[in-house]
């Protein structure tokens, strides 16, 4: 089992290293979202770092949507998936590969670039790590939740602009509790309650969400 | 199984309702003698609640007249998460035991859930206006309401957006259970944010409502939950007759339909208009004669 979900981590990974051009999609689009909010709202220091959290959370989030849409389309095109299903490994072990697969590609650059954003937008110093950390442990959420709305609109030619509309509302808690801790953080305030949560939230759509990402496969594939 | 000729005495009655409500024909027979008696009752609670609260209750000595959309606004909002909570039952015993009737229930219900989410989103911004001074601010509530809203547009969404209507109800079955899960979490997130951002919100009015004011509430309650079930079982039956348009049952049935239109009809098929005509037809009628 280990072995399976090595190998399908393996053959992600690889397929998107050979097609770098793809790989750097979500994180263009991040910075290209993030900067258009000092265009759009004026250049004041002050209310740029009021909006920083807000703003790069919800970049995030968009960023994460984009990039979801082809976690299970290629192979389920070609029928890689199907195959995986007959071949009796549970197929929770497929959604988990290709999610962590996902979020190496998708989730972990958007953390990794996230202080350079917090310095775009002036957001404070002593809430940069906080910044770092929720989406650190956010994100991930994002890509398991995703990864059920992603299985169940997969099967449809148009499936990308429903897919927005399906995972949105699930984002919500995930949003108010990271801005919340970034914001409790940039006014002094204890902020390890809010990575708590976040991090019991990745507990919980670990165990939960593979599965139910692979009901939503199965019925798509029916 | 032959079913809209009346049915027998039920012997084992529990079990035996369950495994019966699963077969369409008998569902769609049963659904259409209940439906009328629904309608019935929500059209009298209905108008004696409002009665009771439009003209009977005292006008609120803090809000004045504006408080009775409270007697529309309240049992839609509690509707809203009912409803959500039975669709998403409903998905449940629908992926779990693969039972057509299940599905076709809980996708009756998302276009009522939606409706009276709008409903109680829209009432409530407009008794917003006078009561806090402006149409809509971010109240936990309200926005809990909006998110409920996207959640059930995203199953409406998906149900349609799949040509094949079994697999469509599944998938959008398995999006309610999981919306369903999320749904505490949200509401507690909402909740907690915008006590965070904006410290507390005017609260809905004193806590103890005199039973003047609050009596009309419940029937009010108690009406659109009937509401409800008569339009449910209605939606469910349109539904139901579209997928199995090709079948025997229903053939049967639309062959029946020119005679049972015809007034001076005497046949016992009268089922087919059942919620226009709350009179007729609900004892199912082993004989035309009882009309």
């Amino acid at each position: 089992m280990t072995r399976a979900f090595l190998a399908l981590l393996r053959r992600d990974l690889l397929l998107a290293i050979r097609r770098r051009g793809e790989l750097l999609f979500p994180v263009i689009f991040l910075l290209v979202v993030v900067s258009l909010f000092p265009l759009g709202i004026g250049p004041g220091p002050a209310l740029l770092a009021r909006i920083a959290p807000g703003v790069i959370w919800i970049a995030a989030l968009l960023a994460t949507v984009i990039s979801l849409d082809s976690l299970f389309r290629t192979d389920f095109e070609d029928g890689s998936i199907e195959q995986f299903v007959l071949s009796g490994h549970p197929v929770s072990l497929l959604v988990m590969a290709k999610v962590l697969a996902h979020w190496l590609l998708a989730g972990l650059p958007i953390v990794a670039l996230s202080p350079l954003l917090a310095i775009w937008l002036n957001l404070p110093a002593s809430s940069v790590s906080v910044l770092v950390a929720s989406l650190a442990l956010g994100t991930p959420i994002l890509s398991l939740l995703g990864a059920i709305g992603v299985g169940l609109t997969v099967s449809l030619r148009r499936g990308g602009q429903l897919l927005s509309l399906l995972v949105f509302p699930l984002y919500v808690p995930v949003l108010i509790i990271a801005t919340g801790g970034i914001m409790a953080a940039a006014d002094g305030l204890p902020y390890g309650p809010f990575l708590g949560l976040l991090l019991a939230g990745l507990i919980t759509s670990v165990t939960l969400a593979p599965f139910a990402a692979a009901a939503a496969l199965k019925i798509s594939l029916s | 199984m032959n079913t809209h000729s009346g049915h027998k005495p039920r012997k084992n009655a529990l079990v035996l309702f369950f495994h019966r409500t699963g077969s369409p024909p008998w569902f769609y027979g049963f659904a259409a003698r209940l439906a009328p008696w629904l309608w019935l009752g929500f059209g009298l609670l209905a108008a004696w609640g409002l009665y009771l609260g439009l003209f009977r209750a005292p006008p609120d000595y803090l809000q004045g007249e504006s408080f009775r959309i409270m007697y529309i606004h309240v049992p839609a909002a509690w509707m809203s998460m009912l409803i959500y909570a039975v669709m998403a039952t409903f998905g449940f015993i629908a992926l779990v035991w693969r039972i057509r009737i299940a599905e076709i229930l809980a996708m009756s219900s998302a276009p009522v859930g939606a409706a009276f989410t709008l409903v109680a989103l829209v009432t409530g911004s407009l008794w917003g206006r006078p009561t806090w001074g402006t149409y809509w601010v971010w109240d936990a509530r309200l926005t809990s309401e909006l998110v409920l809203l996207f959640l059930y547009l995203g199953v409406i969404g998906l149900y349609s957006a799949f040509d094949e209507p079994r697999k469509a109800a599944r998938a959008a079955c398995l999006l309610a259970l999981v919306g369903l899960v999320n749904l505490p979490i949200i509401h507690f997130s909402v909740k907690w944010w915008n006590t965070l951002h904006q410290g507390s919100s005017i609260g809905v009015t004193g806590s103890n409502i005199h039973p003047s004011m609050l009596w009309p509430l419940l029937i009010m309650a108690i009406a659109t939950k009937l509401f409800y079930a008569a339009n449910l079982l209605d939606r469910a039956r349109a539904m139901l007759l579209e997928q199995d348009l090709r079948k025997g049952w229903a053939q049967k049935l639309i062959a029946r339909q020119p005679t049972s239109e015809l007034p001076l009809s005497e046949q016992q098929g009268s089922e087919q208009q059942g919620s226009e005509q709350p009179g007729t037809g609900q004892h199912g009628s082993e004989h035309g004669e009882q009309v």
